[in-house]
């Protein structure tokens, strides 16, 4: 028998580790002297509160998605993609290349071919970290991590020395042309009747980032790659009698994985700065190791705890902005959030399911 | 024996691990002097309340006494001073200590070592004497074979002084020669006055060595009997609460054309230790050919190459076309392709996904089958009617098609991998351990389901480390030592004691006594005492 209702892993663990992460917090922000009921009022106000914050909410919860399944799709193939943010600043790239130099007629195009150049270029990054870990044992931990360094001085010496326009200082291309540019959601919901907040960064990246969680559960869960890649992630002995190749496994779900981090440049880039900057990423891929602990690499808690740490980005970034508590506070909000849901996930979990245990002896 | 105080009695001992009941209300009283053996399926209970005897679960219920003495056992500090011994089914050595290192780890008598080891040596040579317990006290762990590593952990207990030896399941890993001696030994034990607890699941050695035996089920103790005056049949019934068939109901075999042909097969593991030593056997269709052999003999490596997990050299042909030993053609799928179906020694790491659920366990292996294939996705709906078919007709318990295979018991799992492989109809079925860790009743069924397949004209594979399985089970049987073949014959003509010297790597008169066997060159000409 399992140890405990379904309903009570996927939503009662999170929920308690949420609040604790919540009590946590507001010990801290008692401690420096500010009022923490105030700061939560002032983080929902902000986050959720308008449109305006909703759009921003959104925006980086998009992000979230991408490299929340990226590392989700990694976990199934139990292998650690830490190299989330490399791949993702190279999609950058690949999207920044393909709007600059082909002339598009129309942005529904371009974003296809964006979106097929992210993630390409993402899944080339992780392809080669994929190859030494299948062939030749190196740990893909550290060889992402090291890759995620590489991937930044790539970056910078494409921005600085090959893209920059000239004459101008600062490393970043140049402004895609009008034809690229993203509808928002505000263009997007106004033939509905919806107003949304003009000045919001949320665009139509929202719909593909759904889309990916629609297509990655079927991958996993219903396709023979899925099953092959479920299967070698739980047992590798078992995987070598199926006659599951683990060469072909780990090199294809880290490809996947690679490529869905590099379609987080299609929201930020693309959607976003509308040219590719330095530092374009901003931490996102390692939010997404958050994300995917926190939503148990299931695209559908990916989707929810990518919103929940889109929340504390904004919510934070407003507390910052209007009251006293520094920004770095709101990193250590952050950080207790991922230490509970993440970390510390086995010190709520053993203490309920032996609350569950002795409720059912109770019945029976 | 009125008079004296048993060496140990439970009174009503219980546990509980959640919802389960491990032990419910155990009572047993073992005299001094006497063996007791323990004996149940896997599950039952018998580890468990070993475990609350050797300190390391407390009982929720219940009472100890030994002789005499009510006495509670925290830990295993406490067991050892109220002097009881515990021999593991795997032992707990130290690998590069020398024997007598190991003996006197934990019982040094104080901070300086030459003085206990001074001492160790002395009581080792006399216990070596006392129970024909011989064993070179310099000599390192990892260089000494099974047989003699268990008498080390013997000794230990001893030299803690322990009156009272647990031994659990001991004769899992030795051969019939080393399990003999294991038995005089134990017997020498007895008569010096010790008390021995015997786990086993096997009924052969309760009635060939034990004074009075308790039978354990579901937990609960449902007879205690002097050995004397039970026989096996009563007491497989008491196990499993049904009469059972204890031999293996097969009309003689009728062998057909050779399915599988191996020639000159040679394997050599990552350590460059060679594995598989030119190897030749044939299988033909309708036939069981058993391999027999102590575990670690190169078994499980032929096993991996016909099943495609390992590479090798040499030629295999399966009904006349050669199969690929190496490269993109010699993995698990091609295997199954070409109608070799694979029940794997160990069901947990590689027969089963423990996490999957049923229906995903269904189709491990044949997931790329075209027949489970719906456009790009797989076809589950297929696939959870197909195995609740096979759940039924196996009689897998509960039949839950959404059920983790973690979550069914031994038995059920084993049923599952083999209904698994036998309904593809295979030409030849390799099979593993098939009823390793299964219990009594589920035995039988997969016994019967592997007769049946031969009976439709299959070749069957069979290792089993199990003498009893391989002779009741095969019709022609091979036995394996260092990688090698050192004999095959029929099996109706086979013996315990020859395939014993066989399995040991030795020929002589006792192998040659089988009709109709073959006794390889390899096999050493003479019966070599072990020391």
């Amino acid at each position: 028998m399992d140890k405990m209702p379904k309903w009570a892993d996927v939503i009662l663990i999170p929920l308690i580790s949420l609040l604790l992460a919540a009590i946590l917090s507001a010990l801290v922000i008692l401690a420096i002297g500010e009022d923490p009921w105030a700061a939560l009022k002032m983080m929902v106000q902000g986050a959720l509160g308008s449109t305006y914050g909703w759009g921003y909410t959104l925006y980086y919860a998009t992000n979230f998605i991408f490299t929340g399944l990226a590392v989700a799709v990694a976990f199934h193939a139990r292998m650690f993609n830490i190299g989330g943010e490399g791949q993702a600043m190279l999609g950058g790239l690949g999207v920044a290349l393909v709007c600059l130099f082909i002339p598009w007629p129309h942005w529904t195009l371009a974003v296809i071919a964006a979106t097929i150049s992210a993630g390409v270029f993402g899944a080339l990054w992780a392809a080669v970290p994929a190859y030494l870990q299948a062939k030749r044992g190196s740990h893909i931990v550290i060889t992402t991590i090291m890759f995620n360094f590489i991937a930044s001085a790539v970056l910078n010496y494409m921005l600085v020395n090959v893209l920059r326009p000239q004459g101008a200082m600062d490393p970043a291309t140049a402004k895609f042309p009008a034809a690229t540019h993203l509808p928002t959601l505000h263009e997007l919901l106004l033939p509905l009747g919806i107003k949304f907040s003009k000045a919001a960064p949320a665009n139509v990246s929202l719909l593909i980032a759904l889309a990916a969680c629609v297509l990655v559960w079927l991958l996993i869960w219903r396709t023979r790659l899925g099953y092959e890649i479920r299967a070698f992630g739980f047992s590798e002995s078992g995987a070598k009698y199926a006659g599951i190749s683990p060469v072909k496994i780990t090199i294809v779900a880290m490809l996947i994985s690679g490529a869905l981090a590099g379609l987080m440049a299609i929201n930020t880039t693309m959607g976003e700065a509308e040219r590719l900057v330095l530092n374009a990423t901003e931490g996102a891929g390692f939010i997404g190791i958050a994300v995917a602990l926190m939503g148990r690499s299931h695209p559908f808690g990916v989707l929810l705890a990518a919103i929940l740490f889109g929340f504390l980005y904004q919510g934070g970034a407003e507390l910052a902005l209007w009251t006293n508590i520094p920004r770095e506070m709101i990193v250590v909000i952050q950080a207790l959030v991922i230490l509970f849901t993440g970390a510390l996930d086995n010190m709520v979990r053993i203490p309920l399911e032996k609350l569950f245990l002795s409720l059912r002896r109770k019945e029976g | 024996m009125t008079g004296t105080a048993p060496a140990i009695e439970l009174r009503g001992i219980s546990k509980a691990f959640g919802p389960v009941q491990a032990n419910k209300d155990i009572s047993i009283r073992v005299m001094p002097g006497t063996i007791h053996g323990i004996i149940g399926e896997n599950g039952a209970g018998k580890s468990t309340l070993m475990s609350i005897l050797y300190g390391f679960y407390k009982a929720d219920k219940g009472e100890i006494f030994i002789h005499g003495q009510k006495t509670v056992i925290p830990d295993s500090q406490a067991a050892i001073a109220a002097g009881i011994g515990m021999v593991f089914q795997h032992f707990k050595l130290v690998e590069n200590f020398t024997v007598l290192e190991n003996v006197i780890l934990g019982a040094e008598d104080g901070r300086l070592l030459r003085p206990s080891l001074a001492r160790a040596r002395k009581e080792l040579k006399r216990l070596a004497e006392e129970y024909e317990l011989n064993v070179d006290p310099d000599a390192v762990i990892e260089d000494i074979g099974v047989g003699m590593q268990q008498r080390v952990e013997i000794l230990k207990a001893l030299y803690r002084q322990a009156d009272i030896l647990i031994l659990d399941e001991p004769t899992g890993v030795l051969t019939p020669a080393e399990a003999d001696h294991l038995f005089r030994i134990l017997d020498n034990l007895r008569n010096g006055g010790k008390t021995i607890i015997l786990i086993t699941h096997k009924l052969r050695e309760i009635m060939e060595i034990t004074d009075t035996v308790s039978v354990m089920r579901r937990g609960q103790m449902t007879a205690t009997v002097t050995t004397a005056e039970t026989s096996p049949e009563e007491l497989a019934e008491l196990m499993v609460g049904r009469k059972v068939l204890l031999r293996v109901d097969k009309a003689p075999a009728q062998p057909g054309d050779v399915v599988l042909a191996v020639e000159n097969l040679n394997v050599t593991d990552e350590k460059g230790v060679q594995k598989l030593r030119d190897v030749s056997l044939s299988i033909r269709a309708g036939e069981i050919l058993g391999i027999a052999g102590v575990a670690g003999n190169g078994q499980s490596e032929l096993l991996e190459v016909l099943g495609g997990m390992c590479t090798a050299t040499g030629r295999i042909t399966l009904n006349g076309d050669d199969i690929d030993l190496s490269g993109r053609q010699s993995d698990g799928q091609s295997r199954r392709a070409r109608g070799i179906a694979h029940v794997p020694e160990d069901r947990q790491r590689e027969g089963l996904i423990m996490d999957f659920h049923a229906w995903e366990n269904v189709a491990f292996g044949y997931h790329t089958d075209p027949a489970w294939r719906r456009g790009p996705l797989m076809d589950n709906a297929a696939l959870q009617a197909d195995t609740a078919r096979k759940m039924e007709k196996f009689d897998v318990r509960p039949p839950d098609p959404w059920l983790a295979a973690k979550n069914f018991s031994g038995g059920n799992q084993q049923k599952i991998v083999v209904a698994r492989e036998i309904e593809r109809n295979p030409t030849l079925l390799l099979v593993g351990q098939p009823t390793r860790g299964v219990d009594i009743g589920a035995i039988e069924f997969i016994h019967n389901q592997i007769v049946a397949l031969r009976d439709q004209g299959a070749a069957v594979l069979l290792v089993s480390v199990e003498l009893d399985e391989i002779l009741s089970l095969s019709d022609r049987v091979v036995v394996m030592f260092d990688g090698q073949i050192m004999g095959d014959g029929p099996a109706s003509t086979a013996n315990q004691i020859g395939l014993g010297c066989l399995m040991a790597g030795m020929g002589g008169a006792d192998t040659t006594a089988m009709a109709g066997w073959t006794i390889s060159d390899a096999a050493a000409p003479e019966l070599m005492q072990e020391g």
